[in-house]
């Protein structure tokens, strides 16, 4: 039909394949969501977490989670491919490499919104709070987009160091921290309650951001995989 | 290439005698601050090496796209270089504002948007410096950190602008003017012209440490070829 149809069905495939592989293996949510959990266990020790009064606290929390627990993920899904060579089969394959990031972001995004998922009513029943606030959940679509655009660029640069384990989050967080500080403002202001004029702002950064960095990461993509 | 280039060596000159020129204006020329004092001298270079160390990763980012186009090794040296002398510059900008800061806000620090946002900016770099000593391959190397040198430096200014959004004590003594800020203070002609002579010298000095440095990676990856050539 046009050029555009092979591209997206490019992207499916890898979606689809990352999705099948966890559905079989299961290994890459459930690590993500124990660890994710264990994280909000120390932090209840460390904070002694009440929501009800902290509501600041209780969204760095549910951040710091996400960004712990993708990080996991991201290190994990890209370590994959690159372990028995499946980043090279699926370069070698004839489409066009944007399609293949962003089918593995897409992967990435759906992944980190499941242990969101999982996260959110344990959390709820933990504290005696309900998370389940429309305008948290779309800041949480939108702050883990921004996070897995520019994770999945810079784990694709990660795996293919010598010191990859540890060069993944030390890449990661300094750049992704606008997304982190926004995200973090947009889900302190629904869980206080404020006002939307005063989300608002945050909420319109975060799409700002997850526009600029997709599309830059779309870009450089190609020249972080060509051999 | 192998003979220091003229040009060079002017510069060197040209630099130093800037320098110590800076250095006599800011402590013999430019008036004494009333409230401030001798501290409020740390603001002349502060604010150059601020601006060199921005400048700097800048053209670094500059190169890392015209790395990526052209894929000539050349502008890897220069990309590398600059993002080298710009955490010198940005350390150098955090370390005098720490002075500057302990006796006006009486802190050493404060998260404030702009020094949580320096400090930022160097953590990126140091990320930077560390995925490229993670990676062997010369031509991977350079491209990783190109990309690395483009998508830092396009969040940095981002970084900036989400924390600035929480109220800043940082004065802005050039432009606009906050009555929030702290230890904020009017140039007399005097000043401005210390200030200004200083951004140049720091500018110059930027030109010809990069200048350096680019030649030390041009002569480092010499030494590493004719190492290879010895060993086959």
């Amino acid at each position: 039909m046009n050029s555009f149809t092979p591209f997206i069905r490019a992207m499916g495939a890898v979606v689809w394949k990352d999705l099948q592989a966890e559905r079989r293996s299961r290994e890459l949510v459930s690590a993500m969501l124990v660890f994710a959990l264990l994280v909000i266990f120390i932090f209840n020790f460390a904070l002694e977490l009440e929501t009800n009064i902290r509501a600041n606290v209780t969204a760095g929390v549910l951040w710091v989670t996400f960004t712990f627990a993708g990080q996991l993920g991201l290190n994990r899904s890209m370590a994959v491919e690159k372990d028995r060579g499946c980043l090279d089969g699926l370069l070698l394959a004839p489409v066009d490499r944007a399609a293949i990031y962003l089918g593995k972001t897409l992967a990435n995004w759906v992944f980190m919104l499941l242990v969101a998922a999982i996260v959110l009513p344990i959390f709820s029943v933990l504290y005696n709070t309900n998370l389940f606030i429309p305008g948290l959940l779309l800041v949480i679509f939108l702050g883990s987009e921004g996070y897995v655009a520019v994770g999945t660029l810079l784990s694709t640069m990660a795996v293919q160091a010598r010191t990859r384990d540890i060069l993944l989050p030390i890449l990661l967080f300094p750049v992704v921290i606008p997304v982190l500080v926004a995200a973090v403002k947009a889900t302190g202001g629904y869980l206080q309650g404020l006002d939307m004029s005063e989300i608002q702002v945050w909420i319109n950064l975060l799409i700002v951001y997850d526009v600029i960095f997709t599309a830059v990461a779309f870009m450089v993509f190609d020249s972080v995989v060509e051999e | 290439m192998n003979a220091k280039p003229k040009l060079l060596t002017v510069l060197d000159v040209v630099a130093a005698v800037m320098f110590v020129t800076a250095v006599s204006l800011v402590f013999f020329y430019a008036p004494l601050e009333r409230v401030m004092g001798w501290v409020q001298k740390v603001f002349y270079f502060h604010v150059a090496s601020a601006w060199v160390g921005m400048l700097a990763f800048a053209v670094a980012a500059l190169f890392g796209i015209l790395y990526l186009v052209k894929k000539d090794v050349k502008y890897d040296r220069i990309e590398f270089a600059a993002i080298e002398v710009g955490i010198v510059f940005a350390l150098l900008t955090i370390v005098t504002g720490s002075i500057w800061a302990r006796p006006i806000w009486n802190a050493w620090w404060t998260w404030d948007p702009r020094l949580t946002t320096a400090t930022i900016m160097e953590l990126v770099y140091f990320a930077y410096l560390m995925l490229r000593s993670g990676i062997e391959e010369p031509e991977r190397r350079a491209r990783f950190g190109a990309v690395y040198a483009i998508i830092g430096f396009l969040s940095v200014p981002l970084t900036f602008f989400s924390i600035r959004l929480f109220r800043t004590i940082h004065p802005v003594v050039i432009g606009s003017n906050d009555p929030g800020a702290e230890g904020a203070f009017d140039m007399t002609p005097r000043m401005l012209q210390t200030f200004m002579f200083s951004l140049l010298t720091f500018s110059v000095g930027f030109v010809t440490l990069l200048w350096h440095r680019v030649r030390l990676g041009a002569l480092s990856d010499r030494v590493e070829e004719l190492k290879l050539k010895l060993q086959s």
